[in-house]
């Protein structure tokens, strides 16, 4: 089975998801989105395999970052820019935004 | 002792709809469902701050400059109004504090713009930072500029008028889950510059995020705020001015005058008014409305300071 693509469908996270689900096993390892929207990582936990990449989105109008200490973390992401990580081992990555705290999230990777 | 007490009056944060004025100050403030509102104005301000001996000086905050968003598409206008009237007041105050977020995005231009427009109000500036003024990689455009004389993050104190200022900084090494930040550091260190002065000398603290929790849901509080007001609890008069919030509030309680700063970019929504804490989009005849300048006033031997805010207009 050839890989999905996302721009194939000019699909959202919600499309990507549902096209992740019917797929088999193999292909579940398909890259993932997290936006940012009205202070909250959406969705604010996701299950992955290793070596999944996720791509966070910001679509505020406010700055925010997105930080796993020492793990990653992102540049400042302005309106409508993005960082992109690729979960190498598998874990619970705790993250949140170092500018809103109270912001935060999950990538469970197994 | 002159002036209202209001220390062990039974003002609870949690009453609902208490109204009540607050002679002296002309400040109207009201508590809905444990939160604290101001009601903004005031009376006939100007005249009185122009009347009154003592010493005035002016708070800004949140001037954002960079952002250009439906909120506001320029912020560095809305600043240059707000310089403006500053310019138009009509004694001129001793000098300015601002309270962060400068900038929007800590670029160096936006710092440029920013300093360009505020030094047209010539008055001494004492700053702190925000958030959006540490967003540059290396985290020196801020300190480069206003960093001088400052210690750790740029926590600094100085006297004026016979008050004794203490601008903290309460935007670093925030955690998960938390609020605003001072640290052990930064709390050892006020707790030692306030150490031997004597309790009758006013005290200000300054500081971006609110030191008092006003809605932890959406990060507007100082996780060890109140291990700095422990260090002031036995000062005769005590006032916390901040900003982030973009938009009045104030309490009291005991001798602490709590207040925070209308933006001179946008305004933001009450807590919980709004699904997040974001830009708040109003009509562009009521943006100016929100927007604004705050005046304090100090007179020997009274007990507290005067916060006068204006809007831009209306």
């Amino acid at each position: 089975m050839k890989t999905l693509n996302r721009r194939d469908f000019g699909v959202d996270l919600g499309l990507a998801l549902a096209a992740a689900i019917l797929l088999p096993a193999t292909a579940r390892a398909d890259d993932l989105e997290v936006h940012i929207d009205n202070f909250v990582f959406q969705p604010a936990e996701l299950k992955i395999k290793v070596g999944t990449t996720v791509t966070w989105t910001n679509r505020d109008d406010i700055p925010h970052t997105v930080v796993s200490a020492g793990k990653f973390r992102s540049k400042t992401l302005d309106t409508d820019d993005k960082f992109s990580f690729t979960f190498t081992n598998a874990g619970d990555y705790k993250y949140f935004c170092s500018l809103h705290p109270h912001m935060t999230g999950m990538i469970k990777v197994e | 002792m002159s002036g209202h007490d209001h220390g062990g009056d039974g003002v609870s944060r949690r009453n609902v709809l208490e109204c009540m004025t607050w002679a002296g100050t002309g400040v109207l403030w009201t508590v809905t469902g444990g939160v604290p509102r101001s009601l903004g104005i005031i009376d006939s301000a100007q005249a009185a701050t122009a009347a009154a001996p003592g010493m005035t000086f002016l708070q800004i905050s949140d001037s954002h400059v960079g952002f250009d968003k439906p909120a506001n598409p320029n912020a560095l206008g809305t600043l240059e109004e707000a310089v403006g009237k500053i310019n138009a007041m009509p004694a001129k105050p001793s000098f300015m504090i601002h309270t962060g977020d400068i900038t929007h995005l800590s670029k160096a231009a936006e710092f440029d713009n920013a300093e360009r427009i505020i030094s047209q109000s010539k008055l001494d500036v004492h700053y702190v930072p925000g958030e959006h003024d540490f967003l540059d990689e290396e985290v020196k455009l801020y300190r480069e500029r206003y960093g001088r004389g400052t210690k750790g993050h740029g926590w600094y104190s100085f006297d004026a008028g016979g008050v004794h200022f203490v601008g903290l900084v309460n935007v670093v090494d925030l955690k998960a889950g938390g609020l605003g930040n001072l640290g052990a550091e930064q709390l050892a260190w006020l707790e030692d510059d306030l150490r031997g002065k004597s309790k009758s000398t006013p005290i200000v603290l300054f500081a971006h995020i609110p030191l008092w929790t006003v809605y932890p849901e959406w990060g507007w509080g100082t996780e060890d705020g109140g291990r700095a007001l422990e260090y002031v609890k036995g000062f005769g008069s005590v006032t916390v001015l901040n900003g982030h919030i973009h938009q009045v509030m104030q309490k009291v309680e005991g001798n602490v005058t709590f207040h925070t700063a209308r933006s001179t970019a946008f305004p933001q929504p009450a807590p919980g008014a709004a699904p997040s804490p974001g830009p708040m989009k109003v009509e562009d005849a009521k943006l100016r409305s929100m927007l604004g300048v705050a005046s304090i006033n100090f007179k020997q031997n009274e007990q507290r300071l005067a916060i006068i805010d204006t809007p831009l207009q209306g």
